[in-house]
């Protein structure tokens, strides 16, 4: 039974008073809030376990080690993917990504040409940009539509046997549009081509199952997933994984060390080079146990119901402009009123105590497609509430009419 | 003529009748309304402050030992927030600028209703007044 007010009870930052009026959190694309089961996985490590993992004979080292792998076979499981060397640890998202551009630098040449989306992340767009400066290879980019969708007829077109990677994020963090990346990695498959899937906001919000979508990268991050802030992880497949070569040297990551060579490591432990966030590791592994225990299922569902009523209600405020309304969308609203600037929607509604993002969102592409400075963006997670949006109405309002 | 402090005296004044902060964000936001924009000549990247996430530009010009300021944001909260900057510091001399001490923010309680980004470029706008001073106060 899913009971939303129980649930914000394992949240203690959900009680907060901010500007002197109950925190209305709104910002769960950019970080999800922690439940009390993952602050204290965190602090018990520290309290019991602390010790550095895979190198020590002693039993504090041993209990450490256990628990970061029992977690990296949490993320394998949740994640539907079926070796546990398949998934790397890393700082999140973004070093996912720079784990795999780095290694294509020696693999890419100046007649490959690579394709990203419209909307992607800056995260998503520089590390292969710098790729392509490096390799002189040609990016290509997929438009979007006016709706907040991707063009895929524009993409099936741009498929050639040139084209030796596609990098799309699964959900856009400024839209909340879901792209079709079944039929995206289906394409380029039968193109020969490899798919890198930024999986930041979609991990968070949809049930996912690796093996079956056939992706041969996916990267996320886990403070998305009420998890921790440094933390992360980049499944690939094994060959591909085999084939890239190491991101960072140091320790952990190597078998044998002289002078003259050294002997890489066997994945995982090839791409995680020197003492990793342990704590945090093994507090993500909670925080997939605990949104499992909610179950996706139930997460969908609410956030759906969240992400219609407040549709609903913001298409009633005069002059609102809401983009990429579609029907394929995760709970993340942007939109503008008037030609009111986002940033001065978003300091009122700071004061009355309610945290949207303003601005860009590391999405230049998007607003350079919109013509607009920037927008203001409401993310919506399944611990928010129907009274939560109705504050964040009326505070919209009241803002809309002090702006004049 | 008033000086820096005594402008900044008059705005602490004129903010203590406001009894809570969405009568000052009116107030600033009528503020801006009422500050003229610039012309399309004048809103160029080489006169945008670096910091603020909406768009300020600052132009400044110097006459019989006085430093102007002209500014303009696409942020009408920005532009109130700049017109209290420029009502405070176009119309003196470079050294004033320079040495004045700005505690009007502080008092009028800004500071706590800004959040850090918008904060940091109020500093950014501050700054950059000061630069323009120190440039003039070089030429002399």
């Amino acid at each position: 039974m899913f009971d939303v007010y129980k649930i914000r009870e394992d949240f203690p930052i959900l009680d907060r008073i901010v500007n002197n009026t109950d925190l209305v959190y709104f910002d769960n694309a950019a970080t999800s809030q922690t439940p009390i089961q993952v602050i204290d996985a965190i602090s018990d490590y520290y309290k019991k376990f602390n010790s550095n993992i895979h190198r020590g004979l002693h039993s504090l080292s041993a209990d450490a080690t256990s628990q970061y792998e029992e977690s990296r076979t949490k993320v394998r499981k949740h994640f539907g993917v079926s070796e546990n060397h398949e998934i790397i640890f890393t700082s999140g998202t973004t070093h996912g990504i720079n784990i795999v551009s780095s290694g294509l630098q020696s693999i890419l040449t100046k007649d490959d040409e690579i394709i990203i989306s419209a909307m992607e992340h800056h995260s998503n767009i520089v590390p292969w940009q710098m790729l392509c400066e490096k390799t002189g290879a040609t990016m290509r980019v997929i438009p979007i539509k006016n709706d907040g969708t991707l063009d895929i007829d524009e993409y099936k077109s741009m498929l050639n046997p040139k084209v030796k990677f596609v990098f799309v994020n699964h959900v856009s963090n400024t839209l909340g549009t879901i792209n079709p990346i079944e039929l995206i990695i289906e394409l380029a498959h039968k193109n020969n081509s490899q798919v890198l899937i930024d999986g930041a906001q979609g991990a968070a919000h949809l049930k996912i199952n690796l093996n079956e979508l056939n992706v041969d990268y996916y990267v996320a991050s886990a403070h998305k997933l009420c998890g921790p802030t440094g933390v992360g992880f980049l499944y690939g497949k094994s060959e591909l994984l085999n084939s890239l070569p190491a991101y960072q040297g140091g320790g952990e990551m190597i078998s044998n060390v002289t002078f003259e060579k050294t002997e890489y490591a066997d994945l995982p432990h090839k791409f995680e080079a020197g003492t990793p966030n342990i704590a945090g590791v093994i507090a993500f592994g909670v925080a997939l146990d605990y949104m499992n225990s909610i179950g996706f299922d139930n997460i969908e569902n609410h956030e759906k119901e969240l992400l219609d009523y407040a549709t609903e209600n913001l298409k009633k405020i005069d002059g609102i402009k809401i983009y990429g309304d579609n029907n394929q969308k995760i709970s993340v609203i942007s939109f503008n009123i008037g030609n009111h600037h986002p940033s001065d929607i978003g300091s009122i509604l700071d004061q009355f105590g309610i945290a949207v993002r303003t601005g860009q969102h590391c999405t230049q592409p998007i607003m350079d497609f919109y013509k607009i400075p920037g927008t203001v963006r409401a993310s919506f997670s399944f611990y928010n509430t129907k009274s939560e949006i109705d504050l964040f109405i009326d505070a919209l309002i009241k803002a809309s009419k002090m702006l004049g | 003529m008033q000086t820096i402090q005594q402008i900044q005296n008059e705005i602490i004044d004129e903010f203590d009748f406001f009894e809570d902060w969405s009568e000052k964000y009116q107030y600033l936001i009528d503020l801006g309304k009422n500050l003229p924009n610039f012309d399309n000549n004048s809103r160029i990247d080489s006169n945008l402050i670096k910091g603020c996430q909406s768009k300020v530009w600052l132009n400044s010009s110097f006459k019989n030992n006085i430093v102007i300021f002209e500014a303009d944001s696409d942020a009408i909260i920005s532009k109130g927030i700049i017109s209290l900057l420029i009502r405070v510091f176009s119309g003196h001399r470079p050294e004033d600028i320079l040495e004045a001490k700005i505690d009007f923010i502080e008092k009028i309680g800004l500071n706590t209703h800004l959040s850090q980004t918008r904060a940091n470029g109020l500093l950014a706008m501050i700054k950059q007044i000061k630069i323009y001073a120190l440039a003039y106060q070089s030429k002399q």
